[in-house]
């Protein structure tokens, strides 16, 4: 009897996986749960005979079996959406059992462990270093170089923290590689302990993702023996998007309110309680088992652009068509993932902007596609990559909408700390509606009869929109962290990019 | 069992843990629907923490209330992605199916932005929402 193999990975089940597994198990078939490709505008994705049967219903089932092949879309791999990508860190999506120790092992899984251990500390750092990891989470920081410095940081007691607090909008890949891929987490996180020295580690999810948590807590059961005497234990957030910032989650693990701290001192010298802490990102971590493995340095150093070295786990999403996850070396354009992959947008009409790297990164315009996935070259054009995450919008977009949006969110996720990201943000709303009204109000300050100082008339549209621009500029020097820091690119980008919206 | 009793057992449960405040939080939230007075005392007696250092905490984090309500909850994600797809077109029909009787609520991405306009439900996940499928999910509720 063959096999079916339908995903368990939470987009999978939103689109009624759960549905058409049972009704494949009630026709008598062998159902096997397995992680999820990332061609999620296919999902429900059932693998039949080796073959891709896409968007499956349960009155479906019945023709399937029946050799119809209205739904095929032929062998899966060979689907163009995954031929053309280079999946390192994804390699087993799809494929395997995301908690069978057995798939894990058939496909190479602890061979990176297996062989950091038997390496010097000092060894298996210099390799990270020389693959080229960079952070996956946003900031792009060499991971080798922070694992280095907490392996020389004094101190016995050292921790490894899984930043696993993906909230940014169009960011799925650590979900998927939670569910899909648990066992490749832990196993790189043991391969840092190793590294730098740490007996324990914590996994920080957000609590809008329940299916992770739990795929999570089965596989460090079924794992523990394996990574011992390494220890790892899953936190749970409590929904507050600032928690992803690094030291504001180290807080927030400590049960304390998630606040950002001012750095120095650095996590690696002063983290978790104060002590020598490696954070990472679950990509970061999870592509050290491949960096690890014979040979997975070098292959590694030999993908990407410039210093943006490795693949990157991109995410499509928002108005697309062909939406999901596709891993690709670093400096391809956003032409071809939106265009050529992605497949423009799902509504039809033309792409209007593409908001890259979550809710703090720019609103690209489509004159800026042919831009490398690169750092580097992100930051130059006043952008950024963040955690890989693309949202296409098409021409109903408002920009000044989501330009409010930027502030807005910022104002209501803003941990408090500091006065231009606390007060600014909301000003920052004022301003923009006050942009849009349209009507010019008098400065109420001015309209005090005692005031004889202040400007007797409205401010023009023109100085609104210069005194956003200096808001963002105060925003963006004077915050203390990411969150008040970088909302004036989205802000900004839709300023410079489309500015006929804000007259 | 009485409140009392459940409490310390929560506290009890976590009181070995490094930093155990966040998941004892998380379980007396789900054990009563909130963190109110009572518990706050309690969880501050044993911690060694101020009451003010609790609360502090509890109003900071979203998923915190201090107030138990037992309407049903339908979280509707409302950002950029799902934006993009067309979610605020169908918040008045939500509203209204909503009225008192369910708490519809706002999450900032479920991670599933590909397939939006989603929703959750506990710990079940919608996708591929338009107003007909979201209006009967709230009345379902
Ligand atoms: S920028 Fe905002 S979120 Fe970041 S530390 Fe300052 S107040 Fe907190
Ligand atoms: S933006 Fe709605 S699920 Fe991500």
């Amino acid at each position: 009897m063959t096999a079916v193999r339908i995903s368990d990975d939470a987009l999978a089940l939103a689109c009624g996986a759960d549905a058409v597994a049972e009704a494949f198990e009630a026709a008598g078939c062998k159902v096997e749960r397995v992680s999820s490709w990332g061609m999620q505008w296919l999902e429900p994705l059932v693998e039949f005979d080796g073959r891709g049967f896409a968007r499956v219903e349960t009155r479906h089932v019945k023709a399937i079996l029946g050799e119809d092949v209205r739904q095929c879309i032929g062998r899966i791999e060979a689907h163009p959406f995954i031929a053309r990508q280079r999946r390192l860190t994804f390699a087993r999506a799809g494929k395997t059992r995301p908690l069978s120790l057995d798939d894990y092992i058939a496909t190479g899984g602890w061979a990176g462990l297996t062989r950091a251990r038997s390496l010097a500390p000092q060894d298996v750092i210099a390799e990270v270093v020389q693959s080229g990891l960079r952070g996956r989470g946003g900031a792009g920081f060499p991971a080798g170089i922070k694992w280095k410095t907490v392996a020389e940081a004094p101190g016995r007691r050292k921790y490894i923290v899984c930043n696993a607090d993906e909230g940014d909008s169009g960011t799925f890949a650590d979900r998927m590689l939670m569910e899909g891929d648990p066992f490749a987490l832990i196993e790189g996180m043991a391969i840092a302990a190793h590294a730098v020295g740490a007996d324990q580690g914590y996994i920080y999810v957000r609590s809008e993702y329940p299916h992770a948590i739990q795929k999570l807590n089965s596989a460090l059961d079924l794992s523990a023996e394996i990574v011992a005497p390494f220890r790892v234990e899953v936190r749970v957030g409590a929904g507050a998007y600032v928690c992803g910032e690094e030291t504001a989650l180290l807080n927030s693990l400590e049960g304390k309110r998630g606040e950002v701290r001012a750095k120095p001192p650095l996590p690696a010298l002063a983290g978790l309680f104060d002590k020598p802490t490696v954070v990472n990102n679950v990509l970061t971590l999870a592509a050290a088992p491949h960096i690890l493995r014979e040979g997975g340095s070098a292959l590694y150093q030999s993908l990407g652009t410039g210093r943006s070295r490795g693949t990157m786990p991109i995410q499509l999403a928002g108005n697309i068509r062909y939406g999901g996850l596709c891993e690709v070396p670093f400096g391809i354009t956003l032409k071809e993932l939106v265009d050529e992959i992605g497949g423009g947008t799902v509504s039809g009409r033309p792409i209007k902007a593409v908001q890259v790297g979550g809710p703090l990164g720019a609103y690209i315009h489509p004159d800026q596609f042919d831009l490398p996935f690169d750092y580097e070259a992100y930051a130059a054009a006043d952008a950024l990559i963040g955690h890989g995450g693309i949202v296409v919008f098409d021409d109903t977009a408002d920009m000044r909408a989501q330009a409010r949006f930027a502030m807005q969110f910022c104002a209501a996720e803003s941990c408090g700390k500091c006065t231009p990201c606390r007060i600014g943000a909301v000003r920052g709303v004022e301003l923009i509606d006050r942009i849009g009204a349209g009507t010019r109000i008098a400065d109420p300050v001015g309209a005090l009869p005692q005031m004889h100082n202040a400007p007797k008339t409205a401010r023009t549209c023109e100085e609104d929109i210069a005194l956003l621009e200096d808001l963002c500029e105060t925003m963006r020097f004077g915050s203390l962290c990411a969150l008040g820091g970088f909302t004036p690119y989205p802000v900004l980008s839709a300023l410079k990019n489309w500015p006929e919206e804000f007259e | 069992m009485s409140q009392g009793k459940r409490l310390a057992e929560i506290v009890a449960a976590h009181a070995h843990r490094e930093g155990p405040l966040l998941p004892i939080l998380h379980d007396v939230q789900a054990a009563f629907g909130c963190i109110d007075r009572e518990a706050e005392a309690t969880i501050a007696l044993a911690l060694n923490l101020s009451r003010a250092e609790v609360r502090g905490v509890v109003s900071f984090y979203h998923d915190f209330r201090v107030e138990a309500d037992p309407r049903p909850e339908v979280q509707l994600c409302r950002a950029e992605a799902c934006q993009a797809r067309g979610v605020e077109a169908l918040v008045p029909a939500a509203e209204a199916a909503a009225g008192d009787r369910v708490r519809l609520s706002t999450a900032y991405c479920l991670g599933l932005c590909s397939v939006g306009p989603n929703a959750r439900v506990g710990d079940d996940l919608f996708a591929r929402l338009d107003e007909a499928a979201l209006v009967k999910l709230i009345e379902a509720a």
